[in-house]
């Protein structure tokens, strides 16, 4: 497959040279040192990985950089704007959604990319679209509340 | 024990999770300190050593150092900025007792919890300590930090005394000055300790105050250092970089026991700029990529004799037969590992119902979200280590003899994890990066594939418990022989009044890596008791809650149950007849939990959905009870894995479900509704919660899936592939 030369990561354009079949995670993690990202089982079956792509959530550990040329990626270094967190970030922050925090930012991640398209989920609609995100240490309930918390939040910030 | 006395018995200390402490050494003396910290108030809890206090006539004593150090338990330093710093060998892997440590601090010392600073888990920096493990921390250092913050507040006192030439009865401390309120006059703790350099020792067991007048315990305080992790700032041990580092791979043998008798690395070394290591048992690559480590342990070729170990041929499917024809029965170590009152024979006799039943409970792993990694390297002949471990010391001791040098020239850091729930108490990555690494003349670093995690650390371990009681038709358990096989002495000990009684724990040969876990063996022993429980009360036709109260005395037992049952709603209707409830409970580690379970069964698909869990916790005073719902929520969420769904398969030497597309871990459409009821005691000593809690939930499912359907299920876990009705 073809290298990889150029990436645009939380809107920058990063230089890299990787094999275009290396998977998105350790390009950001290991050739860019973006570690928020994080490997948990590098099968797509965790989400600890996650990172927007085009806006649109994505397991990095098992998306070939190739496939992100030309395209925008966010991962959780590029969430808070202007120092300023976001509501997704600061609700898990108040809700005290984690243990240990290994899967939060696959977790917020996710969460990011549901709030975009239904601003006002459900506790069970949440449920559904986070299914493929684990957190071993069980703060589930947590992250509900959260996202929850963050679509309130974003609501009241719209004009 | 007495039938009727309030402690559970406790037949052998958790085989898993002792460990012998490495022999001693201490690095930093006092003038090291205040070399490295700058000047201020130093004050060192020591242990075991209150006798050598009160012939020195008080609470404290000026402390020289090194002199003592094997008796160190931890230190506190406060700076003449006023900034305070703490060291533990305690480490921080998502308990959040960095938090609550702090919390301890600020409550005694008088300072906010943001001037408090942790240092914790670093070979080099910090006291020794045996390990995070076994619910420890909140009962042992919380109350040892509390000790040396407060004496350092008495110091501090005294110093302001003398400064206003004033009697130190009559200054207060607060936010971090000596006040005092009848002239006003107030300075600050780095003011005062502005040029000195004062080093005192305190006795880790001098006595606490009570817990009614916490204003920062007590409290919810959010975890200190949140935002660094809603970032994604926060570093974990796999995170760790530094310049020119190199990323290793490790040769897993075919199966458990295997031994190499050909190996090929030609191909590998064509590669280019990879490092090769072939040393005994180990071989292994670092290459300046990760992707290139990836393609050069490909291009390895190995050949594998499989292990004629009998222990490493048998599969899950004939494990317990296993365990239990290889128990052990070496008379004098059983003897330390049974617990007899009364006579077997007698209460049978005496009993009107007899209930004979096996229990059994598979392997099963930690799954810690982040998989074990570790950085090292080798300077002037020194090594560093980061590593995700609970047990930092004892990695730091593993690695001096593997390189044969001495431990002054090990660093073991352990920056906060990514969990372990007791199964990080290793350091085989810290191994593997350190000898890729003196290899290589780079850093190298290691991170384990999810794959490598579920078969190369360790497990849960496996059981078979067998009781055989009998009860009275007043509801009175008149009998109770117990034995375990395999699965540990935590928690093996009834809580309920029983006059005879005999429980035994037997050990046998084992198929797997097995070690400590969260709950461990307590887990176990509450699944078969407490579902033994509910069977004897439909025998002596009781309520289970009743059935469970006629026989304990132990009140705060007594009154988990009734607050768990009151915010349950024990006793009203089922909704349906396919919903059930059930309870189970017990004590452990100075903790007190009862759960209750509703489950739903779809009896076309025989799913069984656990649709609400309450579950009631007693562990003395709180400390942080956001914190503590936390850990209880979270402990349900895991338990109800091991007790639904979660089993190592394995057989011939190989695990056969080593990854989460055929391991199943609870998700969220497993979460039920989890309520938490805190018992708050104020007038007790804190417990730690970060286990115990996760022991109640089994068979309060397993209780509740009887009460829907009559079926009985004696084996964790229950229902791996639905209920078969
Ligand atoms: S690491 Fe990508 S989904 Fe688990
Ligand atoms: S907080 Fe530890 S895995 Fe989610």
């Amino acid at each position: 497959m073809e290298k990889v030369t150029a990436l645009n990561v939380n809107g920058v354009n990063q230089v890299v040279d990787v094999e275009g079949d290396t998977s998105l995670l350790t390009v950001l993690r290991d050739h860019l040192d973006l570690t928020g990202s994080k490997y948990g089982c590098g099968e797509g079956q965790c989400g600890a990985c996650t990172v927007l792509i085009n806006g649109f959530p994505r397991r990095s550990c098992i998306t070939h950089v190739a496939a992100t040329r030309g395209k925008q990626i966010t991962t959780i270094e590029g969430l808070a704007k202007n120092g300023k967190l976001h509501p997704v970030q600061q609700a898990f922050l108040d809700a005290g959604s984690f243990q240990c925090g290994y899967c939060t930012s696959g977790m917020m991640m996710t969460a990011v990319s549901l709030l975009k398209t239904n601003p006002n989920p459900t506790a069970s609609e949440i449920a559904h679209f986070m299914q493929g995100n684990i957190c071993r240490c069980g703060t589930y309930q947590r992250i509900i509340a959260a996202i929850q918390q963050a679509a309130k939040s974003m609501k009241e910030a719209r004009p | 024990m007495k039938s009727g006395e309030m402690e559970p018995v406790v037949i052998e200390p958790e085989r898993y999770e002792f460990d012998a402490p490495p022999a001693y050494h201490f690095e930093v003396d006092r003038r090291d300190f205040f070399r490295v910290l700058g000047g201020g108030l130093l004050m060192v809890c020591v242990l075991r050593d209150a006798k050598a206090f009160q012939e020195s006539g008080g609470r404290r004593m000026p402390w020289r150092g090194p002199d003592e150090p094997e008796n160190i338990s931890a230190w506190l330093h406060i700076g003449e900025s006023g900034k305070v710093t703490v060291f533990t060998g305690k480490v921080e892997v998502g308990q959040n007792i960095r938090t609550s440590l702090i919390q301890a601090v600020a409550e005694e010392l008088k300072v906010a919890p943001a001037n408090v600073q942790m240092v914790m888990g670093d070979t080099s920096r910090t006291p020794f300590d045996m390990g995070t493990f076994g619910s420890r921390t909140t009962p042992t250092m919380n109350p040892q930090l509390r000790r040396a913050a407060s004496a350092a507040s008495d110091v501090l006192i005294a110093l302001a005394a003398k400064r206003f030439s004033v009697d130190r009865a009559q200054l207060l401390a607060a936010d971090g000055k000596i006040t005092d309120p009848a002239t006003h006059q107030s300075i600050g703790y780095g003011e005062l300790l502005h040029g000195k350099q004062l080093a005192e020792a305190i006795p880790a067991v001098d006595p606490l105050e009570p817990a009614t007048q916490w204003k920062v315990m007590g409290t919810s305080l959010p975890k200190v250092d949140g935002v660094e992790f809603v970032t994604g700032k926060h570093r974990y041990p796999s995170d760790h970089r530094l310049p020119g580092m190199w990323f290793g791979k490790v040769l897993r043998p075919a199966s458990y026991g295997a031994s190499l008798t050909s190996l090929d690395t030609k191909a590998a070394e064509l590669l280019g700029n990879v490092k090769i290591v072939h040393d005994g048992n180990f071989v292994g690559v670092a290459a300046p990529t990760p992707e290139l480590a990836v393609k050069a342990l490909a291009a390895i070729r190995a050949e594998w004799k499989p292990s004629s170990e009998a222990q490493n041929k048998i599969s899950n499917k004939e494990l317990f037969g296993f365990l239990k024809q290889t128990a052990s029965n070496n008379g004098a170590h059983e003897d330390r590992m049974r617990h007899a009152a009364g006579s077997i024979d007698e209460g049978l006799a005496k009993a009107d119902h007899h209930l004979r039943r096996t229990y059994t409970v598979a392997y099963i792993q930690h799954v810690p979200l982040e998989p074990r990694a570790a950085l090292a390297e080798w300077k002037d002949g020194k090594l560093t280590v980061w590593t995700g471990t609970q047990r930092p010391f004892a990695v730091q001791n593993d690695l001096a003899e593997a390189f044969r040098i001495s431990k002054h020239q090990v660093r073991v850091e352990m920056p906060d994890m990514g969990s372990g729930y007791g199964g990080k108490h290793t350091g085989e990555a810290a191994l593997e990066a350190a000898r890729l690494a003196n290899a290589a003349g780079h850093p190298v670093k290691v991170v384990w594939t999810r794959e490598e995690e579920f078969t190369w650390a360790y497990f849960r371990p496996a059981g078979l418990i067998k009781i055989n009681s009998g009860v009275g038709h007043d509801g009175r358990i008149t009998a109770w022989e117990y034995h375990n096989y395999n699965s540990g002495g935590a928690g093996i000990g009834t809580p309920y009044d029983v006059p005879n009684q005999l429980v035994q724990f037997h050990p046998t040969q084992y198929p797997l890596r097995q070690g400590s876990y969260r709950a461990l063996a307590a887990t176990a022993n509450h699944f078969a008791r407490e579902s033994h429980m509910d069977d004897l009360a439909r025998l002596a036709q009781m309520d289970p809650l009743q059935f469970r109260l006629v026989n304990l005395k132990n009140d705060r037992l007594k009154a988990v149950f009734e607050a768990a049952a009151g915010k349950f709603g024990w006793g009203r209707e089922k909704p349906s007849r396919q919903r059930g409830f059930g309870m189970g409970g017990g004590v452990e580690k100075g903790g007190y939990v009862a759960t209750c379970a509703e489950v739903a069964i779809d009896g076309s698909t025989g799913n069984v959905k656990v649709v609400r869990v309450v579950t009631a916790f007693d562990c003395g005073a709180v400390v942080n009870p956001d914190g503590l719902r936390n850990q209880i929520e979270g402990a349900n969420v895991m338990g109800l894995g091991g007790a639904l769904f979660e089993a190592i398969e394995f057989s011939d030497g190989r695990i056969l479900n080593p990854r989460f597309s055929a391991y199943r871990v609870p998700r969220f459409s497993d979460l039920p509704k989890n309520e938490v009821v805190l018992v708050d005691h104020k007038d007790q000593p804190s417990a730690g919660a970060g286990e115990t809690p996760l022991m109640a939930l089994a068979p309060a499912i397993g209780n509740a899936i009887f009460s829907a359907t009559g079926i009985r299920l004696t084996s964790l876990p229950m229902v791996p592939n639905g209920l078969k009705t």
